[in-house]
């Protein structure tokens, strides 16, 4: 077993000098980011859950513009994937990298900024959205003040990391390192060359690039949003955390590495399929297709490590829920990317895009995938925060688990129905060639399933305020504690 | 599609910077011995058990 154990010490920076002599590990940026990921899971749940209903019922909007659905929408989505997925991120990344390299990070006040300038950014599109202060690009639509204030907490995050990595006392780098390094640096290029804009006021502004250009620039960004935030990065809580809450090794370390280099390789070529059939040259289209569905190969691969990685221990799927939590965070992540390579074909393209099948599969990935995934690596985290050793009720997580999961099997088959009916009815044409279906009456026709898509809805965000619940108790029994870094390694 | 001149170099810079980011990585030996690499951090994580108080200073 030493020789399993050796930490071969391989240098110490003048700069990161503090760092690399400290005793203890930056728990604290952990416990924030921690903590306002429930927080913010909460608040763009509940957002999502109120916009789902004014799908169905319209009137809620109270003929309030603040309240519109155009105006909540990006609310919701920003929240979801930059508010609670970011700091789900955050806080294991910190955690991650400090264990893995056997470091305290190399700054506690340029995480801190990370913090303090991340949850500035989340108040700012929180006023601004609402205002109807937008870009009018997706997941992109923060204006350019903000954008720039991302830019900055960015870079304090890059360099953190980074530099984190640069003071190691383990020579190798973990693969779960690669994954969260992967979407720090592609994250930062996305944002830099779709957030280039003129400005035109304090809060208004116009992209450098025009028309088809512009889209390609955009799904191109909106595209490995995508792969890199919400897969890459989560891909990082995948190889750390189920290792980790199983107690056993990583099913094939190799095929771990193989899974990351084919998977970056691969996504950047994609996002053209988000533009079938419009102004973008045919090639590029095809082109795009043809990369999601290679991407198929190395998403199961590390999909199918993950879930091996129980092999031999399965029965810890009966007895420990946050497990489970993961393990179907994995089922999902497959359904997710088998889903989407077939989406991304042409003639499938014809049929779903524009329709509520894109809703279903994108809610598949964010709901089963980054939000499962997320939720076990939190309730795996929070205790160990607060010098706990679990949540303050196994039972509740249990109970979170089962509401949460129906709530997302009654969401995304409404929504997969509904999507097949309204790709179906708008392309239905009668012998004379006269569509068969005007556009509202498929808007009727979806309203039951709007319905179920809301209480699906409710369903998941009980479950994330049973969570929360359980958060509160489990941090009032417990006091902030900071973990001791190993001095001696060889010896453990 | 003048954009294309832009994101297609963009892309090959990022695939070749990948590359090399490989190739270090293969030199260096970062993938020697992988398998080891897998459970070093079921090991030597002391604090896992957070309830040992031994491991745990308050803050």
């Amino acid at each position: 077993m030493s020789a399993v154990l050796q930490h071969p010490v391989i240098r110490t920076s003048q700069k990161g000098w503090a760092a690399s002599q400290a005793t203890v590990y930056n728990d604290k940026i952990v416990r924030q980011f921690s903590v306002m990921a429930v927080v913010w899971g909460v608040v763009s749940m509940l957002v999502g859950v109120f916009i789902a209903a004014q799908m169905a019922w319209p009137q809620l909007n109270f003929g309030i513009s603040w309240l519109s659905f155009g105006r909540l929408r990006p609310l919701h989505t920003n929240a979801a994937i930059f508010a609670f997925g970011g700091c789900a991120l955050f806080a294991t990344s910190y955690y991650v990298v400090q264990r893995t390299c056997q470091v305290r990070i190399i700054s506690d006040k340029l995480a801190a900024f990370h913090f303090w300038g991340w949850q500035a950014v989340i108040v700012a599109a929180a006023i601004s959205l609402p205002m109807g202060f937008t870009r009018g690009k997706e997941y992109a639509e923060l204006e350019w003040p903000i954008a720039i204030l991302i830019a900055l907490t960015w870079v304090a995050y890059a360099v953190v990391f980074f530099g984190t990595i640069g003071l190691r006392k383990v020579r190798h780098i973990y693969v779960a390192n690669w994954f969260y390094g992967a979407f720090i640096i592609a994250v930062a290029l996305l944002h830099i060359v779709n957030a280039a804009v003129v400005p035109a006021g304090w809060m208004k502004s116009y992209s450098v690039y025009a028309g088809v250009q512009d889209a390609m620039v955009q799904w191109w960004y909106g595209h490995n949003a995508v792969g890199f935030f919400l897969t890459a990065g989560f891909l990082g809580i995948v190889y750390y955390f189920i290792p980790k809450q199983a107690e056993r090794p990583v099913y094939s370390y190799r095929l771990s590495i193989v899974h990351f280099w084919a998977l970056i390789f691969t996504y950047m070529w994609a996002g053209p399929h988000h533009l079938h059939y419009t102004a973008l040259p045919d090639w590029t289209q095809s082109l795009g297709m043809v990369f999601s569905l290679i991407l198929l190969a190395p998403s199961w691969g590390g999909m199918i490590n993950g879930v091996m990685t129980l092999s031999g221990a399965w029965h810890k799927l009966r007895e420990d829920p946050i497990l489970r939590f993961m393990i179907v965070a994995l089922s999902f992540y497959g359904i997710a990317t088998f889903e989407g390579p077939m989406m991304s074909i042409k003639t499938v393209n014809a049929l779903s895009h524009y329709t509520d099948w894109n809703v279903a599969h994108v809610h598949g990935g964010t709901l089963g995938w980054v939000g499962f995934i997320s939720m076990g690596a939190l309730y795996f985290l929070i205790p160990r925060l607060f010098g706990l050793s679990k949540m303050h009720s196994i039972k509740a997580i249990e109970v979170h688990f089962w509401i949460a999961t129906i709530g997302i099997v009654f969401y995304i088959a409404a929504m997969w129905i509904a999507g097949v009916m309204q790709g179906l009815m708008w392309r239905s044409i009668n012998a004379d060639g006269s569509l068969t279906y005007t556009f509202v009456e498929s808007v009727k026709a979806t309203y039951p399933f709007y319905i179920v898509r809301f209480l699906g809805g409710i369903l998941y965000l009980t479950g994330m305020l049973i969570m929360a619940w359980n958060v509160w108790m489990t941090v009032w029994a417990g006091k902030p504690t900071e973990a001791k870094i190993p001095s001696n390694l060889a010896h453990a | 599609m003048d954009i294309l001149f832009l994101l297609v170099p963009l892309s090959v810079l990022l695939a070749l910077a990948v590359m090399a980011l490989l190739a270090w990585s293969v030199w260096s030996g970062q993938f020697e011995d992988v398998e080891k690499e897998g459970q070093r951090i079921l090991l030597d994580e002391e604090p896992q058990n957070s309830a040992s108080p031994q491991n745990i200073t308050k803050v």
